[in-house]
């Protein structure tokens, strides 16, 4: 008998692959994709890794395909256009062992910078796509897809959304199925080595096997039509499938398991059996333009939105046009934004750069946080590893005027991933910039995964510790410091320092952030206190945000009977059970008010 | 109750995802289809979280319809106003009286909204407050909070005590089981007794 078990689709994914007899597996992480790789990691038996970047991520798993070997390669949506390199040329060298690729979209942008559709990156690469709608299926299709890999001669690629890798239900745990190839080196330079000549040939080898594939699509059981009443067809794929059946539940449907490449014939016959035809999907209209190709009248992003997440809701809105059911009204509330946690090592930087009036390249990390009130401290913000790049490409657009006034930041994983080149170009090219690199030894925002930085690998098992300030020193920068980020006068002494000298220079800030679990046991950790005779309500140390100082508004009958003075508008005080004890906020008063607790003199 | 919808909402780091995991667990065990739907990334750091969870005998849509929740789990007390073009009239909504203040609070920039249970109330919803930090700390765990509130949400759902019991004991080392298997009778207790009182009155 089947044993029915409650997972996520990312957890479903790792125990699909587990059982199609996965061998290797990489990932850098990102949200919504990085349980993946988590869960993966917990089977015996699997080589898993995070790798410093996507693109290593995709050559370890395409090197282990070559060697015969299943492997697994996962990444959030933009993960895969840093992947995007070898993706193309994989496709045309196909693989030995099953190669599956993950891309985890993010529609609404939970935590993301842009809602990119990749199911155009299948059509773009050439590849197939399989698009599941649950757990349940997301375990199906990536055992299919190990199979179909190893069948075509091709990458695989699996699309999940937020809504998809993070939804939890009931999965069938199945049988384990391995590759009939056998792991070894075999030399195919024909195969594998991408020259003019052989990828011309390989070329059409791709052309030959796409046909293949189209034939397949229009027999996979996973395209299948659901009839019921013939008036309205849904023609629809993935999560959007569930709105669909959930908002139009006596509808006919025809669901694509493989959106790539699209099933002619079974599209056609549904066509010719209904009378009108909805396309309902996420993000672009990637199935409503193959559908209207084919000479098929059909309606879809002219009344689906093209922006964002659906729900069926919106799908049953957008059909019928009936409005939304909701009884009562939002009320206006204080918003709850995400912050940087108390007593994290970033926030004294951002507040050292915020004093010093420069404009901060930001970059991809817990620390974008900064660019969030009061801090307000970050003033770009594109993609992994960007912030060095754009900070120099400002400064040689502003020659001289822009020395002292630019700083690029970013963390240490991101410095990893796609910093390190952009640093190598300030000290070829001749800029400036400055760099501070914030280095919390681990990849916080996505949920501490270790890095080459960090010394661990993603079983926990001790590693070579990468010197960033030797890395740095070895790409040719002079000037390399490492401070303590809580030092906020030292920080920003040094800071100020760099920022003016014509030369590259790298500040390393290096304080283990508190959420790693040795910071979160710590047992000399000493709390602050606000002291409040000595407050003077001039809220200087509400400007660092932290969310362990609160602000408590006085009357001005209450400030008199409290001894305050008397336009005195309220003070502040430390929350005791949030205070992680950074003491970054003392140099923020300047009537000494604020002191270690039990130490009511106010000296430190 | 043979299908629901419950909307698990708060901040980050008071265990919801886990109190939402234990109670899908017991529904599972109680034979229902469960779609449980959360968002995690940024939400981690001190932001408001929700999450989605739909049982019954087949479950579609992960997400949970404006105007069809029929349970509001509320970790905290501003959360609970939030999510609430996700109610209508029949909704229950237990509310943990705890508060934590949003950043634009703590830093006098906005106000913490008085009254918030009189607002519910108002709007006719069923109220049921719960201190469950009190209940989690007299159990000695001010962590136990989320168990407090799924012993709460276990009055109303159709299943047995006992699995709630056997989940607890599945999926908690055996150090915290016990505080956290108090808190959750606690909560649970709590509900009867206010189930008691609405009857009454």
């Amino acid at each position: 008998m089947s044993q029915k078990i409650l997972l996520s689709g990312n957890e479903a994914i790792a125990l699909g692959a587990f059982e199609a007899g996965l061998r290797v597996a990489s990932a850098y992480p990102g949200t919504p994709s990085t349980e993946i790789l988590e869960n993966i990691s917990t089977y015996e038996g699997i080589y898993a890794e995070w790798s410093p970047n996507e693109k290593v991520a995709y050559e370890v798993a395409l090197g282990a395909s070559f060697a015969g070997a299943r492997a697994l390669v996962s990444m959030k949506h933009v993960g895969l256009n840093i992947a995007a390199d070898p993706l193309f040329t994989s496709a045309y060298t196909g693989v030995r062992g099953g190669l599956v690729v993950i891309t985890a979209d993010d529609p609404e942008m939970h935590s993301s910078q842009n809602e990119q559709d990749n199911r155009n990156y299948a059509f773009a690469a050439k590849v197939p796509m399989f698009e599941p709608s649950d757990p349940s299926e997301a375990k199906e299709f990536v055992k299919l897809a190990f199979q179909l890999s190893e069948e075509f001669d091709t990458p695989v690629l699996v699309r999940t959304t937020t809504r998809v890798s993070h939804v939890k239900g009931l999965v069938n745990k199945g049988e384990i199925v391995t590759s009939k190839i056998k792991p070894g080196i075999e030399k195919i330079p024909e195969k594998f080595v991408m020259l003019p000549a052989n990828a011309r040939l390989r070329r059409k080898e791709l052309d030959k096997r796409f046909v293949r594939l189209r034939e397949f699509a229009d027999s996979f059981e996973h395209n299948k039509t659901e009839y019921n009443d013939k008036k309205i067809g849904f023609i629809t794929s993935g999560i959007s499938y569930l709105y669909v059946k959930e908002a139009f539940p006596d509808a006919s449907v025809l669901k694509l398991g493989m959106v790539y490449p699209f099933p002619e014939k079974i599209i056609k016959e549904f066509a010719k059996n209904v009378e009108e035809i909805f396309v309902v999907e996420e993000l672009d209209p990637f199935i409503e333009n193959y559908v209207k190709a084919l000479g098929i009248r059909c309606k879809g992003k002219e009344l689906i939105p093209a922006a964002g997440e659906l729900n069926p809701s919106i799908v049953r809105a957008s059909i019928t046009g009936e409005k939304s059911t909701a009884l009562f009204e939002p009320v206006k509330i204080p918003n709850r934004p995400p912050n940087l946690c108390p007593g994290c090592p970033h926030r004294g930087i951002f507040h050292v750069l915020s004093k010093l009036n420069v404009f901060i390249a930001g970059d991809i990390g817990c620390y974008t946080l900064a660019a969030l009130k009061p801090l307000s401290a970050m003033d770009s913000c594109i993609c992994m590893g960007a912030s060095i790049g754009n900070a120099l490409g400002m400064e040689k657009a502003l020659g001289k005027d822009a020395l002292g006034k630019i700083v690029a930041v970013l963390g240490d994983s991101t410095f990893i991933h796609s910093g390190i080149t952009g640093l190598i170009d300030v000290v070829y090219n001749k800029g400036f910039t400055t760099v501070l690199i914030l280095d919390n030894r681990t990849t916080a925002m996505t949920g501490h995964q270790p890095n080459p930085a960090s010394g661990q690998t993603v079983k926990g098992d001790i590693s070579t510790m990468l010197d960033i300030e030797a890395l740095c020193r070895a790409i040719g920068v002079k000037n390399v410091y490492t401070v303590n980020p809580n030092d906020i006068e030292e920080t920003y002494k040094i800071v100020k320092q760099e920022i003016e000298r014509p030369e590259p220079s790298v500040i390393i800030t290096k304080a283990p952030c508190v959420l790693l679990p040795e910071m979160k046991k710590r047992k000399d950790k000493s709390l602050y206190i606000i002291i409040p005779e000595k407050c003077t309500g001039c809220r200087s140390c509400l400007k660092i945000g932290c969310p362990a100082i609160e602000w408590v508004p006085i009357t001005e009958e209450d400030a008199k009977k409290l001894g305050f003075k008397e336009k005195q508008k309220g003070y502040s005080i430390i929350n005791a059970a949030l205070c992680d004890g950074c003491g970054q906020c003392v140099t923020l008063c300047k009537f000494k008010a604020i002191a270690l607790s039990g130490d009511k003199s106010g000296k430190r | 109750m043979e299908k629901g919808n419950i909307i698990f909402c708060g901040v980050g780091g008071q265990g919801i995802l886990l109190a939402s995991e234990i109670t899908s667990f017991a529904l599972m065990k109680a034979g229902f289809d469960i779609k449980k739907s959360e968002v995690h990334g940024m939400a981690q750091r001190g932001g408001s979280v929700v999450a989605h969870m739909r049982f019954g005998d087949k479950v579609y849509s992960p997400l949970i319809e404006p105007g069809t929740v029929d349970i509001a789990l509320a970790f905290e007390m501003l959360e609970s106003l939030r999510y609430l073009p996700y109610l209508n009239k029949n909704s229950r909504v237990i509310v943990n009286t705890q508060k934590i203040l949003p950043s634009s609070v703590s830093t006098g920039i906005e106000t913490y909204p008085e009254n918030i249970l009189e607002e519910l109330n108002k709007k006719g919803l069923t109220v049921f407050p719960v201190d469950a930090f009190e209940i989690a700390e007299s159990a000695g765990e001010i962590r136990a909070v989320n168990m407090a509130l799924v012993g709460a949400l276990s009055v109303f759902l159709p299943v047995e005590e006992k699995l709630f019991h056997d989940v607890i004991s599945e999926h908690m080392p055996e150090k915290i089981r016990k505080v956290n298997t108090d808190a959750f009778i606690k909560g649970r207790s709590i509900i009867k007794k206010l189930q008691e009182v609405n009857n009454k009155s």
